[in-house]
């Protein structure tokens, strides 16, 4: 219970801190014996887009699940090394994971809505973490994760309809209204727009462009122009010889994509590898 | 020749409702339709002769009735445990174990009946009750329909995409409320398909039924009573305790039919239900 308040409290960024909500130092994953990741120090600044890039297998998807202990569900993943929320280390034994994923939301490549209603959907992570509240807060709470998703609109006259009668972009953003509605502080997205058509993709892009000012988002993509468009700073993973997936670069996305200093980071967004 | 084998079944269908309707129209011949429904004495086997099938159905519905009660709660449990708490290792062995129960001869369930749960388990506990009773027969059809219930919504709660399952946890829900909340919901067609398919095969069962419920015909709601269903009365006139072509003899197909007929009413009910509920992933 202890843990749970001390990581769903708001902590002032510290000062040494730098702005970073989130910071990485020596992380490494292995499957088993095999090392899908290693060596990775990053840190992710509050209030701004970060895009993690990189060729399909390069570990971007297992370090994003690293951030909120997603893969503690997996049976033969092992984690190394430090993840630090807002200072404290969310893998410290006496941090509750079910409360990291409270503050430190996931949307998933597959729009993944549960088989009930729309309003259902929104309400069910307000649900899960006890939340007293009476019909009129409910519906204003899932009224409001609607309205910042940019779905209000489309749904508001038909809350009860299955999830599943919506199309796949309206799916997805039913995904990030769910995830908005337990008032994160972290969104961890992992390639959100990857089963989705262009215009419903454009969509979401605003939709994290208008969020982004009460959140701190991390993106994963393997669609550079997305890095380009949506994101205030990019990281760069590429696997080694060894295929282990290693942070490659990282700094402004503005950077990254006229300056590169990794020859490789060059050759990847120009097209060359990857 | 792939034509002939599945057309096989088709045909044998066809041929069973045939004489069933055949053989019944004879009886109904002899009996109106009416007293045979509404009926509430069955005194086919001495005189006076009475066509009331009321008694064999109330008692086939206790019997069926308390087998449910005791195969949802523990197939249930077995499946949402099996689904989504065992091992690998554990769920292999549990699984064939449930299923080794499946394979056990209904007459051995029938004599662990009569001498084994009555005398045993349910005659020091209740009072009043003799060897041969709705109770013990539905108990131990019970027992016999658990891996119906069990196997079946394992397999519907299982299937559920494990997308659910991260998306649940990755809003803060524990595992409990990804279990009820998210994975039985979402099995729920397949669990309901499970019950009504295990219902219809309690209502058949004849082997427990013929051995510990007895083969008194007795109208009565009270499970404690000796009570033949449906199907041991079936049992007991076709294996020679009413000669051929007698009015006796044609009831069982009477039996027959409305047996059937119920049973199919509800494979169609669960049939629609299910269809109403799928949720398409």
């Amino acid at each position: 219970m202890l843990a749970k308040r001390i990581v769903v409290e708001r902590e002032p960024v510290r000062v040494g801190d730098g702005g970073a909500v989130i910071e990485v130092k020596d992380l490494a994953v292995r499957y088993g014996k095999k090392y899908a990741i290693k060596d990775i120090n990053l840190k992710f600044e509050r209030s701004q887009i970060t895009a993690i890039i990189g060729p399909s297998g390069c570990g971007k998807s297992t370090l994003l699940r690293c951030l909120n202990r997603m893969n503690d569900l997996i049976p033969d993943a092992k984690v190394e090394g430090k993840v630090y929320y807002r200072g404290i280390d969310i893998y410290d034994h006496t941090v509750d994971p079910v409360a990291v994923r409270t503050v430190i939301g996931m949307v998933f490549q597959r729009p993944n809505p549960f088989p009930m209603s729309i309003f259902d959907n929104v309400a069910f992570g307000l649900r899960v973490n006890g939340m007293k509240l009476n019909k009129t807060q409910m519906q204003e709470k899932v009224k409001d994760a609607l309205i910042k998703a940019a779905l209000w609109d489309e749904v508001k006259d038909r809350l009860d309809a299955p999830a599943y009668s919506l199309s796949g972009g309206q799916q997805q953003r039913l995904c990030i209204a769910r995830a908005l509605a337990v008032d994160p502080d972290v969104i961890l997205l992992d390639e959100p727009t990857v089963s989705l058509d262009p215009i419903s993709t454009a969509k979401i892009e605003q939709l994290l462009r208008q969020i982004c000012y009460d959140y701190t988002i991390i993106i994963v993509t393997h669609n550079m122009q997305q890095a380009a468009r949506v994101s205030d700073y990019t990281a760069v993973m590429m696997p080694d010889e060894q295929m282990i997936g290693r942070l490659i670069e990282y700094g402004p996305t503005k950077e990254i994509f006229t300056n590169p200093r990794d020859k490789r980071t060059e050759d990847y967004i120009s097209g060359r590898i990857g | 020749m792939l034509l002939s084998a599945s057309s096989l079944s088709f045909i044998a269908i066809v041929v069973i409702i045939g004489t069933l309707v055949i053989e019944s129209s004879i009886f109904f011949g002899h009996v109106s339709f009416i007293e045979f429904i509404t009926g509430t004495e069955w005194t086919v086997l001495f005189e006076p002769k009475k066509f009331g099938v009321q008694p064999l159905v109330v008692a086939t519905a206790i019997t069926s009735l308390i087998a449910l009660t005791v195969a949802i709660p523990v197939g249930l449990a077995t499946a949402i445990y099996l689904s989504e708490y065992a091992g690998p290792t554990v769920r292999r062995i549990v699984k064939s174990t449930i299923e080794l129960l499946a394979g056990i001869p209904t007459v051995v369930y029938g004599y662990f009946a009569l001498y084994f749960i009555s005398p045993n388990l349910l005659m020091p506990l209740i009072e009043g009750l003799g060897v041969h009773s709705a109770l013990a027969v539905g108990l131990t059809i019970g027992v016999l329909i658990i891996p119906i219930v069990a196997s079946l919504s394992e397999d519907a709660m299982y299937s559920v995409p494990e997308d659910f399952r991260l998306a649940a946890y990755s809003l803060g829900a524990r595992k409990m409320d990804v279990v009820f909340k998210v994975v039985l919901p979402a099995a729920l067609s397949g669990i309901f398909a499970s019950i009504i398919l295990a219902f219809t095969r309690a209502m058949g069962e004849t082997m427990i039924a013929a051995i510990a419920g007895g083969f008194r015909v007795f109208y009565s709601f009270d499970p404690r009573e000796a009570m033949q269903t449906m199907t041991s009365f079936i049992a007991q006139v076709a294996t020679g305790d009413a000669p051929h072509g007698t009015v006796e003899y044609q009831s069982i197909f009477a039996v027959g039919l409305l047996l059937f007929f119920v049973t199919m009413v509800f494979n169609v009910i669960a049939l629609l239900i299910v269809r109403r509920w799928q949720i398409r992933y």
